[in-house]
């Protein structure tokens, strides 16, 4: 286990897992040959990588060079922008993501979305769980109930809001209003959750928990990160990929097992980034 | 809203604006305790429930204007039916499915500035010749009530649309993330959330419905007895007023009788839309 | 229906009644052509203007008097209401103690909700007679300015309002950190940065006093000739199409289509005037 700096020795609830890969690596999304474009400006090319399931996948790069639009290609919330086009294929499990007849709201149940800024609904926190469940045909009350407190231990937040549930979302704390929104993502029981910089609005000590949460969900779920925080992908991630700019386009520069990234990295450029030489 | 004003901190000290400032703020005051004075003397004594369900004697001299209620309450009723589905359907499809520079959106964001601009004497003769002649509904109630709905709609969608663009585009997002449908995002948060705006949009539309003259003398016509159905015509509040003033002599005291009424239906009607978007839709979501 | 499905669906149907509004303006611009046509193609579009009056019976329409009346009626009730009305602004946020300036804030709402005909009525009962005791017939382009500017105040005042409200409180600290005085702030920073929420506010009560067609029919007086003075009476063109289009036939009627039209362009260019400054800012 390789020492990390002391900046991050500051706080830490748990001891580290264990970074290495997955035992019986098993693809859940394969992307191929995957390139995003806003109108005439190309930001992501030509990127090519499996994710294995049950594993925390960290995407690791400077600002700017397209890991959010990977993020969203995958449930295809980047189609929400004008003008944004997406070629490429990204197949989970044996269904096609990018298909034309792709039923886009079913897809949304199994990819599960956090942002990096927390946004609950401006309902009570019962609702903000309960009505994704309603719209998704979870008729059934005592069904939803079990759902919703279920969802509400996994993220640690049952005993904090347990005797509150009718009290306004928007009256939790930040880090509070961010497992929420990690709760009402499981709710719908989602093979995959997707994480924008979940921690990087938090401060510190909401996004020790949070990550911790993360680290807890790896293996029940497959996580793709988006992290600036190397020594958070470091701690967490078993893959790890590196995105980089070049030519004013977004790449993949390299992936691979955590532990070998970050210990013997391929590209000279990762070694750079991972040093602090570069970005 | 008020947070954002500086007025605590910041006091006018310069003398002569600050004069100016007060002497009008004084004259308008003044201004409107004249009028309301005078409206209260003069037409005061007409009101009492007699007035309110009887029918006009000697060219309204006399007697009553339940014949201009019924038909004020019945124009409206059409107004509303017609204008508010279709309004914030409009407001929906300009907010939530077409992008803000399309051509499409343009087009119909300018067709609805020059609408809502358009002198209402020339919604008159539209109503008249489109509602009336063309369509074959003759003077009558539906025809005045569809023609209020035509110069009510492009207020309520403009009010409408901007309140579901002031919503904060993190909610769509979340909404989109957990797979929910634009109808769900609609009804669960961005509707709810924009019902102050429809409910400034109703209040306008409202009172314009109340004041037009010239639109309902040329649709509803000028008849004063008690319309027996939609298609039959009637005199509406407002048209009322203007008659006994220009054209009947002695009939001032009843117009101010009648526009008395007239001013407490007004402010019936906002309270009911007020407490009617409240209860339907500002109910449902909760800001801390 | 499948939840997707249903997306299209919903999509579609709206798309055609939004259509509908478009629709709307167009079939309004079409008629009022239509029935103009007539009138325009008659003779040289000039006689409208140059003509030795209106008199219908013997067909001649000049429409100058009566487009004089309008644009006089409406710049003088501009004159009037855009200074008292952004007075009324400052009042309510810069010199009112907070509960005054609640009320009067109310206040304005209410005289913004009061109906023309009623303000029509209150000018032909006790405004008129007021200026006929000074100088007969009292009904005048006088009184029509004077109703027309209480109608348009509470309007140029909210706009205003709102739009001072909007200058970001930032602009206002920043003036104050460089140390300047309020006044200065107000006139030099808050008002330049809500010139354009202000001037769209003039431009929609220009639109309100254009179209005003009861109130000023009740008070104008309805002579159809060029006003000498304040206090001659005028007949506006709003006043005029409501007045006549009972009776009119032929010509006349087309006649005052062309007037509608010629109305009803002032008010597309002032909406276009509108659009582009909002761009621009």
């Amino acid at each position: 286990m390789n020492t990390s700096h002391p900046t991050d020795l500051a706080y830490r609830v748990s001891e580290p897992q264990l970074q290495s890969a997955c035992c019986q690596p098993q693809a859940h999304l394969t992307i191929s040959q995957l390139s995003v474009r806003y109108g005439q400006k190309v930001v992501l090319s030509n990127v090519s990588l499996a994710i294995q399931r049950g594993c925390i996948t960290a995407l690791i790069g400077p600002s700017g060079c397209g890991k959010t639009s990977f993020l969203s290609s995958l449930n295809r919330l980047v189609g929400m922008v004008p003008g944004c086009s997406v070629t490429g294929s990204i197949v989970l499990d044996t269904d096609e993501i990018l298909a034309a007849n792709t039923d886009v709201l079913m897809l949304r149940r199994r990819i599960g979305m956090i942002f990096q800024r927390p946004n609950p609904f401006p309902l009570s926190i019962r609702r903000n769980l309960d009505m994704p469940l309603q719209e998704h045909g979870f008729k059934d009350k005592a069904d939803r109930e079990r759902r919703i407190e279920q969802a509400l231990r996994d993220v640690g937040l049952w005993d904090e809001v347990s005797d509150r549930l009718d009290a306004p979302a928007l009256g939790l704390s930040g880090g509070q209003q961010q497992r929420l929104c990690i709760a009402r993502a499981l709710v719908l029981e989602p093979e995959i959750l997707l994480m924008d910089e979940p921690c990087s609005a938090l401060d510190p000590i909401s996004s020790g928990v949070v990550e911790d949460l993360i680290m807890r969900l790896g293996g029940r779920y497959t996580v793709i990160i988006v992290t600036h925080n190397l020594a958070q992908a470091r701690r967490i991630a078993n893959y790890t990929a590196f995105f980089w700019m070049q030519n004013h386009v977004g790449q993949l520069i390299e992936f691979g097992a955590c532990q070998q990234l970050f210990e013997a990295p391929a590209q000279a450029l990762t070694a750079a980034y991972i040093n602090g030489i570069r970005g | 809203m008020k947070t954002m004003s500086p007025r605590r901190t910041h006091r006018l000290t310069d003398h002569v604006l600050a004069t100016f400032v007060w002497l009008t703020a004084l004259s308008v005051a003044g201004f409107f305790c004249w009028l309301l004075v005078d409206m209260v003397s003069q037409g005061f004594d007409r009101l009492s429930w007699d007035f309110l369900t009887s029918e006009p004697e000697r060219s309204g001299r006399r007697g009553g204007i339940a014949p201009m209620l019924v038909s004020t309450v019945a124009v409206l009723i059409i107004t509303f039916v017609v204008a508010i589905p279709l309004g914030v359907a409009t407001a929906i499809w300009l907010s939530e499915f077409t992008r803000t520079q399309s051509r499409p959106a343009v087009a119909i964001r300018f067709s609805l500035d020059v609408l809502a601009g358009v002198p209402s004497i020339v919604y008159g003769l539209f109503g008249s010749a489109f509602f009336c002649v063309w369509l074959g509904m003759g003077y009558s109630l539906l025809a005045g009530g569809l023609t209020l709905a035509c110069m009510v709609l492009p207020i309520l969608i403009r009010t409408t649309e901007a309140g579901l663009a002031a919503v904060p585009a993190d909610w769509r997002q979340g909404a989109s993330a957990l797979g929910l449908t634009r109808w769900a995002a609609l009804r669960f948060l961005l509707l709810p959330a924009a019902a102050p705006a429809i409910t400034a949009g109703l209040l306008l539309g409202i009172g314009r419905a109340l004041a037009e003259t010239a639109v309902l003398l040329f649709t509803s016509g000028y008849v004063d007895r008690m319309p027996a159905s939609w298609l039959d015509s009637g005199r509406v509040l407002a048209v009322h007023i203007f008659d006994l003033s220009m054209n009947v002599t002695g009939g001032d005291k009843a117009a101010y009788g009648t526009a008395l009424v007239l001013l407490v239906l007004l402010l019936l009607l906002n309270g009911l839309a007020m407490a009617l978007t409240d209860r339907w839709l500002a109910r449902r979501i909760v800001q801390a | 229906m499948s939840p997707s499905r249903a997306e299209a669906w919903l999509s579609r149907s709206l798309a055609w009644v939004a259509g509908s509004a478009v629709a709307l303006l167009a079939l309004i611009f079409l008629f009022l052509i239509t029935e103009s046509l007539p009138a325009l193609v008659d003779g040289h579009w000039l006689r409208f203007f140059n003509s030795s009056g209106w008199f219908p019976s013997a067909g001649e329409f000049n429409l100058w008097p009566m487009l004089l009346a309008t644009v006089l009626a409406t710049l003088g009730a501009l004159v009037l209401a855009v200074p008292m009305g952004l007075a009324s602004a400052f009042f309510v946020s810069f010199c009112a103690p907070p509960r005054l300036a609640d009320m009067y804030q109310r206040l304005l709402m209410l005289l913004a909700g009061i109906p023309s005909v009623v303000y029509g009525l209150w000018g032909l009962t006790v405004l008129v007679p007021m200026i006929a005791e000074v100088a007969p017939p009292g009904a005048s382009l006088l009184s029509a300015i004077l109703i027309l500017a209480i109608m348009i105040l509470p309007t140029v005042a909210l706009t205003s309002d709102a739009a001072l409200r909007a200058v970001p409180v930032s602009y206002w600290r920043g003036g104050q950190a460089l140390g300047l005085s309020s006044q200065t702030i107000l006139l030099k920073i808050a008002l330049p940065a809500a010139r354009t929420g202000i001037f769209t506010g003039i431009l929609l009560a220009t639109t309100r006093a254009l179209g005003e067609t009861m109130a000023v029919l009740m008070v104008a007086g309805n002579v159809v000739q060029v006003p000498g003075s304040l206090l001659d009476s005028v007949r506006v063109l709003t006043a005029n199409i409501a007045l006549e289009m009972a009776y009119a036939t032929d010509a006349h009627k087309a006649s005052l289509y062309v007037s509608s039209l010629l109305l009803t362009l002032v008010v597309v260019m002032i909406v276009a005037l509108g659009r582009r400054l909002e761009a621009r800012s």
